[in-house]
């Protein structure tokens, strides 16, 4: 499976990744083999298998509704760059 | 001119209220007025390694509204990540449902200004969190609290089936009313945790093609939703008139001007890249435990105002005000479990309970008055204690004191005066001293009449049995022989 260089593009900004003419290319070659190893898959019959969204047989994983202690203030803002208020001062957003 | 028709649907989002977030153990606290930050921890923050477990108890409100909402409930629940980058979200991602969402196929019925039933349809109930909240700063900038981060938050889809800004309302406030009956929301829009966003089109009537859509946003109170909604049909609709085209984009609804702005144009379709949340195993939900949470429900609005009309007699429009919060319902119910007429109970909690809570301020839940008291007040009335004019007096002072009805004809004297010995001595008495009055009466000055009941009310502060009162003057001034008879 061929992606386009279009394609990558629209990826890597999607993840919000600058990258450069060259890397798009790289990235081109190195994703379509990813996608070409996967396609392997459909060399088999899956018609009657529902996908596989979970590798491991276990659900109904839950908690009570009880209520745990939260982090103090002082480690909730700790690796904030800045800070103001008690609260993450972050850069404007720029909507697109 | 081409008519046009609006198509619309609304997005319902509103938190529910567990104790503590969906996929964490922290506390849900009010986002308006907690402290920010306080109720957060690695999970609810995206810290590396973190581990969400589901919150059981935000899984049961949410059946409980897609079961109320007439929903199928699906046995297989995935929960999917939803990418996208935005700080009020420190994972990058939103923890929500995609491909399988709780509940699908529901309907609500809502009642048109017209009187007629409408019934529309409900595409999807989901569960997800809540993201944190953004502060803009006027120098640039922004704060962001993560308080909300991680709420469990429903989101109701419904079908394209609203054609007008209050149809979307009367759909909107049933959602809200259930939600509430259901004991999972509080309702409040301002507080933002009941949210209501409509995408609306419109296009050519009768035609089966959808136009351009818009979704609106800002919408903190029904009037807005109305008028916004309003606002939106009429303005796309002068768009299409005009020879333009409706763009897609998210609007605003400017709550000062009373018009929607340009929010945010979208020009292709957002891609979130959906896929199954890893950190969350599948959540399977069987017959067993849905029909016990389908018994769990409480009657719901419909239903009740079916009952009291056919079981108690009640209007429609009596068993609407009364059905209309569950508190309100269940005291009227409790009234009519001690014993009384339904009808005389409605009558009182209707004119005159909602009156002194309007006046207090007060919620059914905080009132001093219990069914019991106004039971016995009524009572008081329908046995001649009292009449019905002084029970509103004492209902006024059981509100404000709390004082039981009978101790309150007691202390003040209230007992009606129901003794026709006394009244006619009474009324015998300001027959004589008025006599010009009684010969005006007598040579055809009826009008007269209410002014001697008047009269009689005063010397007897409003006790006596107006019934007897009426008897006894019939009989004293029709006869002129019994004047002097005393």
């Amino acid at each position: 499976m061929n992606l386009t260089l279009e394609d990558v593009t629209k990826i890597a900004h999607l993840a919000r990744l600058a990258l450069t003419e060259a890397e798009l290319i790289q990235y081109q070659q190195q994703l379509s083999a990813v996608l070409d190893y996967a396609a392997m898959l459909n060399e088999l019959d899956l018609d009657n298998i529902p996908p596989t969204t979970h590798a491991i047989s276990r659900h109904n994983v839950m908690r009570e509704d009880r209520v745990e202690p939260s982090l103090p203030l002082e480690d909730v803002l700790f690796n904030a760059p800045q800070q103001a208020d008690n609260q993450f001062l972050i850069q404007s957003v720029l909507e697109e | 001119m081409t008519q046009y028709e609006a198509v619309i649907g609304l997005e319902i989002h509103a938190e529910l209220m567990t104790r503590s977030k969906m996929f964490c153990g922290c506390r849900v606290v009010d986002s308006v007025e907690a402290p920010p930050n306080t109720a957060v921890c690695p999970v609810c923050l995206g810290m590396p390694g973190m581990l969400p477990v589901i919150n059981r108890q935000a899984v049961e409100y949410a059946m409980r509204v897609a079961l109320a909402l007439n929903c199928t409930i699906q046995h297989h629940n995935i929960f999917a990540r939803k990418n996208y980058f935005y700080p009020d979200l420190p994972k990058a991602y939103q923890i929500s449902q995609y491909e399988l969402p709780l509940g699908v196929n529901g309907w609500l019925d809502i009642e048109l200004d017209s009187g007629e039933t409408k019934r529309i349809g409900i595409r999807r109930v989901h569960m997800e969190e809540d993201t944190g909240k953004l502060t803009h700063l006027e120098d640039g900038g922004s704060l962001v609290d993560y308080n909300r981060s991680g709420v469990p938050l429903l989101e109701i889809v419904s079908e394209p089936d609203i054609r007008s800004g209050e149809e979307a309302r009367a759909y909107a406030m049933k959602v809200r009313q259930i939600l509430r009956y259901l004991g999972v929301n509080s309702g409040d829009m301002e507080k933002g945790v009941f949210r209501v966003e409509p995408n609306i089109s419109v296009r050519p009537a009768g035609s089966q093609i959808l136009g351009t859509r818009t979704e609106l946003k800002n919408l903190n109170s029904f009037r807005s939703l109305a008028e916004g909604t309003a606002y939106e049909i009429a303005r796309q609709i002068a768009v299409l008139r005009d020879g333009g085209q409706v763009v897609q984009e998210t609007r605003g609804w400017h709550e000062g001007r009373r018009e929607t702005f340009t929010q945010r144009v979208k020009e292709e379709a957002e891609d979130y890249r959906y896929f199954p949340e890893p950190d969350l195993p599948p959540l399977e939900i069987d017959n067993a435990w849905i029909e016990r949470v389908r018994a769990e429900l409480p009657e719901l609005p419909d239903a009740k105002i079916a009952r009291y009309r056919a079981e108690y007699g009640l209007t429609e429009y009596d068993a609407r005000v009364l059905a209309e919060e569950r508190a309100v319902a269940e005291w009227f119910e409790t009234a009519v479990s001690i014993g009384s007429d339904p009808k005389t109970i409605a009558n009182w909690i209707i004119n005159d309970l909602f009156r002194l809570m309007n006046e207090h301020k007060q919620s059914i839940t905080e009132i001093r008055i219990s069914p019991h008291n106004l039971v016995e007040l009524i009572q008081l009335v329908s046995n001649q204690t009292i009449n019905n004019n002084t029970a509103k007096e004492v209902l006024a002072e059981m509100f404000t004191t709390g004082q039981p009805a009978q101790t309150i004809v007691q202390s003040r004297g209230l007992a009606q005066i129901s003794d026709e010995t006394t009244l006619r001595n009474l009324i015998n008495q300001i027959l004589v001293n008025h006599p010009e009055e009684v010969i005006a009466y007598r040579n055809g000055k009826q009008q007269l009449r209410g002014w001697f009941v008047g009269q009689v009310m005063k010397a007897t502060r409003g006790q006596a049995n107006p019934a007897l009162v009426n008897k006894l003057l019939t009989q004293l001034l029709n006869t002129p022989s019994d004047n002097t008879n005393t």
